[in-house]
């Protein structure tokens, strides 16, 4: 898309990528009707697992990302879809309802979870505030990464023909 | 799956409630492992709990060793005492 001006640029990452090991961690787990402790293990050895990062519940990339998401149902292909934000428990489950969304959330509200991953996405004018990039990592039950995006602009948005044809491949 | 990372106890629980930290101070002397369940505030949306428990009130535990699912506070606690107490 032509916008006619400059997008903002993020700078260069050192995230995990295609082949590397996903970094394990244990974070709350939301759905609609509860939380508990999880890890990405735990969930990786039931079988693969698309871990997607997102900004805040509530900000429109959010949205637009889990709109998507529910349209394309990965869960068909048995793959399950697994989110990411630093938005707390209550606000997962509200953002859950709101949107319909039918998987469940990880809350990291001390952006930990990106610095691990290096996809951190400092707010400009929000102090004190920080959360992951957009990012997507497909992940196999060995957790090594078979597929990953990150966002090098702001906004901008996964590549999800391309990360459906991955899927479509394991 | 290690025991430590899948405890035969999950406690539901909502955060704050004393009822369930009573609860918790019990288990943490008997030096029990358990899984926190963290539960929807709002009384009418609890239905996770009503389906294990058949009440939507927390405190609530399943004990899978023993096959027990209990609710209310002091029901717990006494369960706990005659099960993991004493001389067991």
């Amino acid at each position: 898309m032509d916008l006619g001006f400059d997008v903002v640029e993020l700078p260069e990452t050192d995230h995990p990528t295609e082949g590397d090991h996903a970094p394990d961690f244990t974070r709350p787990l939301v759905t609609s009707e509860d939380w508990g402790d999880a890890s990405l293990s735990e969930l990786a050895a039931e079988g693969p697992l698309l871990l997607v990062c997102y900004p805040m519940d509530g900000a429109f990339p959010s949205t637009y990302i889990w709109n998507e998401l529910r349209e394309r149902a990965f869960e068909q292909y048995k793959v399950q879809v697994v989110g990411l934000s630093i938005s707390t428990p209550y606000e997962h489950m509200a953002f859950i309802d709101d949107r319909e969304i039918e998987y469940p959330l990880f809350s990291d509200p001390q952006n930990a979870i990106a610095e691990q991953y290096d996809i951190v996405n400092d707010l400009d004018g929000m102090a004190g505030l920080s959360e992951p990039r957009p990012a997507v990592f497909l992940i196999d039950s060995e957790l090594t990464i078979q597929y990953a995006w990150v966002a090098s602009e702001w906004p901008e948005f996964p590549e999800y023909d391309e990360l459906e044809d991955t899927i479509l491949s394991l | 799956m290690s025991d430590a990372a899948d405890p035969p106890i999950t406690l539901y629980r909502l955060q704050a409630c004393p009822f369930c930290e009573r609860v918790v101070r019990k288990l943490d002397e008997y030096d029990l492992a358990y899984h926190s369940r963290f539960v929807e505030p709002m009384h009418s949306d609890r239905n996770v709990v009503k389906r294990i428990s058949g009440s939507r009130t927390v405190p609530a535990i399943v004990d899978k060793s023993t096959g027990v699912t209990m609710s209310e506070s002091a029901n717990i606690v006494e369960y706990l005492d005659t099960t993991y107490g004493g001389d067991h």
